[in-house]
């Protein structure tokens, strides 16, 4: 259950850099969440559910852009999309690759009013 | 708000509650990483270990694969030769903390309570307290669990993920991330293999298909076999002594 850890650290962001900006209230937070990054999106949920209540984000909207994992193979230099660490290339069915996107865990924006 | 590095762990109240009646809307964009705070404190973790010229190694596992055991026997073997520390990780109790104390090797007990994985703010804290020697070799035992702990750097140098036969051989693909973000697997307690069904070619395929290049070493703590090459391992990670 990280993902109650992970809500918790966009809250403590959140309420840095809206202090930072002079204050206001969050209408929308967006995340950039990679499909190879260990985050469960039903437990995600449900601790963001739990976790946001009486926060500065208890009322925000939440845009989540999950971003697929992409792989290059270091064989035959094929650049393709996976949906596991362990997926194998495609054009050499070879396991000598290297991972290249979907571990993101960004928090990408946030709209202020 | 934590006193001694200023980390924030209250999340309950905003700042300012200064609100902009104008209307308008102001967008920041942050492209901030959710684990940025883990991952400066990890990152000053890892420069308090340079600068004491100190080998940190994590230790990852499902609950029960012999974590303690393996470090029970190395702490054992090897403390004539290596100064040892070690941080415990557990929820509860410091049955594993007394297991290591009673080797005597100076030892610190985290009880992360609720929580399923150890962060590099609990291990700074650990750090302060017992002050491990210059040139020494800390093992810090994370949590048992094969999931929560990958996403967490801790500050290490070297993260380990023991595996056991008494498990199912396919745990590198059913836990990938973990053994992706390994530096090196250990396959414990081999003594067993007569009796169960695990097929350590099976496992290793699985190991190599998720990281094509982690080492893997298959060990025995009741029978001491393959533990050498474990401390071969260890000593070549060890960085020489600094000079005084």
């Amino acid at each position: 259950m990280h993902e109650l850890s992970i809500v918790m650290n966009i809250i403590d962001i959140v309420d840095r850099e809206v202090a930072q900006a002079g204050g206001g209230k969050v209408e929308d937070v967006e995340l950039d969440i990679g499909l190879l990054s260990t985050v469960q999106m039903e437990a995600f949920d449900f601790a963001w559910q739990q976790g946001v209540r009486n926060t500065i984000l208890q009322d925000a909207g939440l845009t989540v852009n999950h971003i697929d994992g992409s792989a290059h193979c270091n064989d035959c230099d094929a650049n393709f999309r996976v949906d596991e660490v362990f997926d194998p290339c495609p054009a050499c069915n070879g396991h000598f690759i290297r991972i290249t996107a979907g571990k993101e865990l960004r928090v990408r924006s946030l709209t202020i009013i | 708000m934590c006193a001694t590095c200023g980390c924030s762990t209250d999340t309950h109240a905003p700042a300012h509650d200064h609100r902009h009646d104008h209307g308008h809307k102001t967008i920041l964009h942050l492209e901030q990483d959710i684990l940025q705070q883990n991952n400066l404190l990890a990152e000053r973790n890892r420069g308090f270990f340079e600068g004491r010229n100190i080998l940190a190694l994590n230790l990852v596992s499902s609950p029960g694969s012999g974590k303690t055991s393996l470090l029970e026997r190395t702490l054992t073997d090897l403390r004539s030769s290596i100064d040892f520390a070690v941080i415990e990780g557990d929820q509860r109790t410091s049955r594993d903390a007394d297991r290591i104390h009673a080797t005597g090797t100076k030892v610190t007990q985290i009880n992360t309570g609720k929580g399923c994985h150890l962060d590099a703010h609990m291990v700074m804290h650990a750090l302060q307290g017992m002050k491990p020697h210059a040139d020494s070799v800390l093992f810090i035992e994370n949590v048992g669990n094969l999931v929560c702990p990958a996403m967490f750097d801790l500050g290490e140098q070297e993260r380990v993920v023991i595996m056991s036969v008494t498990e199912g051989d396919d745990k590198p693909i059913k836990y990938p991330d973990m053994f992706h973000s390994s530096t090196l697997c250990i396959i414990n307690k081999t003594d067993l293999l007569p009796y169960v069904t695990f097929d350590i070619e099976k496992a290793r395929a699985f190991i190599q298909q998720v990281k094509h290049d982690l080492p893997v070493i298959e060990v025995s703590c009741t029978t001491g076999e393959g533990l050498s090459q474990w401390y071969e391992w260890l000593k070549s990670k060890v960085p020489a002594a600094q000079e005084a």
